[in-house]
């Protein structure tokens, strides 16, 4: 559709601009004059605190990799050199180290979010599915950006993890090799790290803007899980949640400057500021904190390919959680036992970040198979089980009136009859 | 619903009991905290303690250890100036490249040089240590768990070993070393620096002050990453409390 935009901003740059490419107009519609369900709590805060950490993360990154040096001989002692030399280097690499495990930090709330909300159910499978492909995509950026300062656990978590290909039968050993770029981790491996380091993040950033779009189709999700029924319902995006993300933001930046400025290695491994020795390994191997749930179900299992399976299994299962989770009712404010179900999962994640970071012997191994079971049965059995047998509570009519009217016969407090709880999920 | 209220509790529990149920089986020994001046928000480094530490490692330590993340100049950061760093960097000897018949040469070192290491390579500081290889310091207190309070505890963990230990050959016994023998002789001794200001050179105030500085030189950041960061918090408090009555006006009407 050719023609010029019929711009209504006063500005005349602005106007001029706008008429012939309309970034203004969009932006105005997508996050000024937005309309967005007006009931939202603090938890859906953390898509725009996701946004800003991959900001702070791209912009902290440029200017690490101009004082960085991707060479096995060279590379613990740049890190060293950005850290003492570089004017407010260690500010930049320290903001970048806890900047990943912020990032990391936000993801998992808002992942939370998305779980207890039913956010991923239709019409917003898509949407969910493309949060689940940045994950993925942070997940590689975040495994090798730990893996450029060189030191024991870079290398010694970079060859775990790259190991596990190994255990693909026939064609496992072959992609090892070609991963590494040699016959072990090296300094080939390092240099391909650094350049898909430097490249993710804008994959990422791309992702993000498809996500994006997709939510701008469906529109937001809210904490009732019900649909925008009339303009009552909604605010404009500007200034009503322009304000209220920038409280979340200042609080994510006063955790953040906690860690930055005051624990900026709590977070981080002591073998970390070690240099890089393939002779002698750390007598614990373990990777980031982020990643000790996975780590710990790839050890809950004996066999190196069942291991492997599972753990990417268990991300894997939320592709298809949309259509797992079987009960028509989004937010687990309706859903009384899913509500109790989703606090077991949760916890069955956190058993594994703990068992993840200790050694795999004794009591540890026993929890860390009863909670990666748990994982699955949650997944693969509950949802689609509790969608057939859970009683709904009953849903309010609209988000501005939040009100249930009760039917006079279910004596109140009673759940509704099946048909009366779908009625909210008509299409938009 | 039951079900999954049991299973939380027994997650919990187990998660609770574990560390207990390992106790026993783990080696090292907790190193002590140490009220250590720059500890917290608003810590700073004791210079003077940081100077004598520095006079145990250039006396002591740097007979074995390298520090090669370090240069002469940064000293100036300890509370020497100029001049005195000069005559410290002086009075070592570096290599100092080639000369027009190619022959290798050393000099005198500047403040512009790194630290000069006590051996040419790791083969040569193997051979001297009975095939241990003293690790380089620049980095040590972040390299190990609460390292501060750990490199003190070492350097006075020296002590007899139990009836029932046999201690190898060219090994020490130290309480706080995880597996407890390490290839490093006990490296203090009484009065085994002499300090210009008078401080008597105790075993442990020799090593509380080589610790002051080890700490030091793997954060060399720290005294001004605290202090911005005491600023950084104020403002971000300052900006939370005016962003939350901002959102209050925006959001009054809405209900
Ligand atoms: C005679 C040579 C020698 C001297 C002098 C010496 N060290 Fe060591 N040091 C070693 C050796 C060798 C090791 C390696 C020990 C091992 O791994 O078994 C070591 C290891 C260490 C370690 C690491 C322990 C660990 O957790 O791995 C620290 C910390 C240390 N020395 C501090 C010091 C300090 C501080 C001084 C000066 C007061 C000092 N050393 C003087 C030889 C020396
Ligand atoms: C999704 C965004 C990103 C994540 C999650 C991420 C994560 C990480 C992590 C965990 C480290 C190791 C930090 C350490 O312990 O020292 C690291 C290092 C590094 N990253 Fe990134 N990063 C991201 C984006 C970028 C970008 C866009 C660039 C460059 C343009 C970059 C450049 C670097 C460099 C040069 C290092 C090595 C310096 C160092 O180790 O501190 N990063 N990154």
């Amino acid at each position: 559709m050719a023609g010029l935009h019929k711009s209504e901003f006063e500005n005349p740059v602005v106007n001029w601009i706008d008429t012939r490419m309309p970034i203004f107009t969009m932006m105005q519609k997508e996050y000024g004059s937005f309309p967005t369900p007006k009931n939202f709590n603090y938890f859906w805060n953390f898509g725009a605190l996701a946004m800003i950490s991959l900001a702070i993360m791209i912009a902290t990154g440029i200017f690490l990799a101009m004082n960085y040096t991707a060479h096995t001989s060279l590379a613990f002692d740049s890190v060293e050199r950005i850290m003492r030399d570089v004017n407010y280097g260690w500010l930049l690499r320290y903001i970048h180290a806890n900047g990943a495990s912020m990032f990391f930090i936000v993801v998992y709330i808002h992942i939370f979010r998305a779980l207890y909300y039913g956010s991923y159910k239709a019409p917003r499978e898509l949407l969910f599915m493309l949060g689940v492909v940045i994950l993925l995509l942070m997940m590689a950026t975040a495994f090798m950006g730990y893996v450029l300062p060189w030191g024991q656990m870079s290398y010694w978590g970079a060859t775990v993890i790259t190991n596990l290909f190994s255990a693909i039968p026939i064609v496992g050993e072959g992609i090892v090799t070609w991963l590494w770029g040699g016959f072990s981790v090296d300094n080939p491996t390092l240099n391909r790290f650094f350049s898909l380091h430097y490249l993710m993040p804008f994959m990422i950033t791309g992702v993000v803007f498809l996500h994006i779009v997709a939510l701008h189709i469906t529109g937001s999700n809210n904490p009732l899980g019900i649909d925008v029924k009339s303009p009552q319902d909604t605010l404009p995006f500007h200034p009503y949640y322009t304000a209220k993300d920038s409280i979340g933001i200042c609080v994510y930046l006063l955790v953040f400057a906690g860690l930055v400025f005051f624990a900026p290695n709590l977070l981080n491994h002591p073998d970390n500021y070690i240099p890089a020795n393939p002779l002698v390994t750390p007598a614990h191997i373990v990777p980031e904190w982020y990643f000790l749930p996975y780590y710990a179900i790839l050890r809950s299992v004996p066999n190196k390919l069942g291991g492997v399976i599972l753990m990417f299994s268990s991300i894997a299962v939320l592709f298809v959680l949309p259509w797992l989770d079987t009960s028509p009712v989004r937010s687990a404010r309706f859903r009384p036992i899913y509500k109790q179900l989703i606090l077991v999962m949760v916890a069955s994640f956190l058993v594994l970040g703990y068992v993840g970071g200790k050694p795999p012997e004794g009591i540890y191994v026993v929890l860390g198979r009863v909670a990666t079971a748990y994982w699955f049965l949650h997944f693969l059995v509950l949802l689609p089980i509790l969608g057939k047998l859970e009683r709904p509570l009953p849903l309010p009519e609209s988000i501005s009136r939040p009100v249930v009217r009760r039917p006079p016969s279910s004596g109140g407090g009673g759940p509704l009859p099946q048909g009366a709880t779908a009625k909210p999920m008509e299409k938009p | 619903m039951r079900i999954a209220l049991a299973l939380a509790v027994f997650l919990t529990a187990g998660v609770a009991l574990a560390p207990g149920a390992f106790a026993q089986g783990h080696e090292a020994v907790e190193a002590p905290k140490q009220p250590w001046s720059f500890n917290g928000p608003f810590g700073t480094f004791d210079r003077a303690s940081m100077q004598r530490g520095f006079q145990v490692y250039k006396e002591v330590c740097s007979n074995c250890h390298s520090m090669k993340e370090m240069y002469y100049r940064n000293l100036t950061s300890i509370g020497l100036n100029e001049e005195q760093v000069k005559a410290i960097a002086a009075s070592a000897t570096v290599p100092g490249g080639t000369d027009d018949s190619g022959q290798a040469v050393e000099r005198p070192a500047l403040p512009s040089d790194h630290f000069r290491s006590p051996f040419a390579n790791d083969k040569a500081a193997r051979s001297a240590n009975g095939g241990a290889l003293p690790p380089d310091q620049s980095l040590i207190v972040k390299a190990r768990e609460n390292g501060s309070d750990y490199v003190f505890a070492l350097l006075n963990g020296y002590e007899d070993a139990p009836a029932d230990v046999k201690v190898g050959e060219g090994q020490y016994y130290n309480k706080y070393f995880p597996g407890h023998q390490l290839a490093m002789p006990a490296p203090l001794h009484e009065g085994a620096v002499t300090y210009a200001d008078g401080t008597p050179a105790t075993i442990e105030q020799m090593s509380r002050d080589v610790t002051q500085f080890l700490t030091w030189t793997s954060n060399p950041d720290l005294e001004v990453r605290k202090r911005m960061g005491v600023k950084v918090v104020l403002f971000l408090t300052l900006m939370t409390g005016l962003t939350y009555a901002v959102k209050k006006k925006v959001w009054k009407d809405v209900h």
